[in-house]
């Protein structure tokens, strides 16, 4: 028994890598889904064709595949990239774009009354976004955006492949020396559930946290 | 480094062999998720709760792990427990199970899009649960998913280069050998990106033709 000690060990460290990369990448995807969807939305057409190129793009190649371009294509092309590095920027682009049409739907959803008060009230187009449209929108977005840091989370294994030592390449350690392979798949399996549900109950917490004293008057 | 177009010339027939084999196991895929979806939805709506919770338990956690992780998980452990799987049927069960889940919601809410009259009409007519399914409830409820089921059929497309850990020779596989044997990245896996983006462009139209003919829901 004692050697499981060690190796779970392993894995807990794994596990760790999971979390960093979960959280940075998360931040950044949230960064870029404001800038593109929000630039989606921009008046000047040269801002709109920049975000939809940015979101049909990563929308339409696979995780996989910018990773693998971000990791080995870069340094060819003169940017060297440690893997966290490239782990980071590639899940963050790649659920940026998912999540910049999710900003996009939220803030269309706003009724155009709103934007109505907003003249009416003489605001600029900075002011009805940051004081008026954002905060009804950003609480439509929530569920989506706690969906997409799970997707995050999941797509994050993919980065063992290049070499990072995440959850998912501990587990492939562990079953290389020991031979067992039920043991650390099942033991990520549960450890990559768990993380999930944390993040789905920290969504739904914030959530109800955001939505107080709102009852009645959104429809 | 310099792109060079004969050396994508060179490669291009051995790439092609690998998109035959991502397209391959997304359709296998797709199927075995439309079949599994739909039993996961219908399993869910049982009224036995020994029988939904559980179902809607072991669903969420397909859903909540890395599809990586479970393609291992198919590949590695099974063998040690008496079944051994072939790298694809392995990749296919993998992606069938784990879409499984996400076309379980999609069916879920066209089920409960039918109207209820329906449901009692066909009670009315004295029809068997079965018949109620296949004849009344399914026709009705199947053709405003069919969009919103391409949508995962597309995204399970763009997830299968994961196959490659599990040894399936499908496209992201080929290019990176061909990366590591001719030792240039550049090429080879810059064409995946720009197969991946082409087949997905294509798959996009035909969505939105699928849309317009069928309409969409939620």
């Amino acid at each position: 028994m004692g050697q499981w000690g060690g190796y779970l060990q392993l894995i807990l460290d794994g596990a760790l890598v999971t979390i960093k990369l979960t959280l940075m990448g998360s931040a950044l995807a949230l960064v870029m889904a404001f800038l593109a969807g929000l630039g989606r939305l921009s008046h000047f057409a040269a801002l709109r064709w920049l975000a939809t190129t940015y979101i049909e793009f990563f929308r339409g190649t696979s995780i996989f595949v910018q990773l693998f371009w971000a990791y080995f294509v870069l340094p060819l092309l003169g940017l060297s990239l440690t893997p966290l590095q490239a782990g980071v920027l590639a899940l963050g682009l790649n659920v940026g774009a998912y999540g910049a049409e999710v900003v996009r739907g939220a803030v269309k959803s706003i009724g155009k009354e709103q934007y109505e008060a907003c003249i009416a009230l003489n605001f600029n187009r900075w002011q009805s976004l940051r004081h008026i449209i954002l905060p009804q929108a950003v609480v439509l977005m929530l569920p989506t955006f706690g969906n997409n840091a799970i997707e995050l989370l999941k797509a994050s294994s993919v980065v063992s492949l290049i070499s990072l030592a995440d959850m998912t390449f501990q587990a492939q350690v562990v079953r290389a020396q020991t031979g067992s392979t039920l043991v650390p798949f099942l033991t990520i399996l549960i450890l990559y559930f768990a993380m999930a549900s944390v993040i789905s109950f920290a969504i739904r917490g914030l959530e109800r946290y955001m939505t107080r004293g709102l009852d009645g008057v959104r429809t | 480094m310099e792109w060079d177009w004969a050396f994508v010339i060179q490669i291009l027939p051995t790439l092609l062999q690998g998109v035959k084999i991502t397209i391959l196991a997304t359709l296998l895929g797709s199927i075995v998720a439309a079949v599994v979806g739909l039993v996961i939805a219908i399993v869910r709506r049982s009224k036995n709760r020994l029988v939904s919770m559980p179902m809607g338990f072991v669903a969420e956690f397909i859903r909540g792990t890395p599809l990586l992780v479970q393609l291992y998980f198919i590949f590695y452990v099974l063998p040690d427990l008496g079944l051994t799987l072939s790298p694809l049927v392995a990749g296919v069960i993998g992606l069938g199970l784990h879409y499984g889940t996400y076309t379980a919601e999609v069916y879920r809410a066209g089920i409960e899009n039918v109207a209820r009259g329906q449901w009692e009409a066909a009670k009315a007519c004295n029809l068997t649960p079965f018949q109620t399914w296949t004849r009344i409830i399914l026709p009705q409820a199947l053709p405003p998913m069919i969009p919103a089921l391409a949508n995962y059929f597309i995204a399970m497309f763009k997830e299968t280069p994961l196959l490659s850990a599990i040894t399936v020779l499908e496209l992201m596989n080929q290019a990176r050998s061909i990366a590591n044997y001719n030792y240039r990245y550049i090429e080879p896996i810059t064409l995946v990106g720009a197969f991946f983006l082409v087949i997905s462009l294509i798959s996009v139209i035909g969505l939105r033709w699928l849309e317009r003919r069928y309409g969409r829901i939620g």
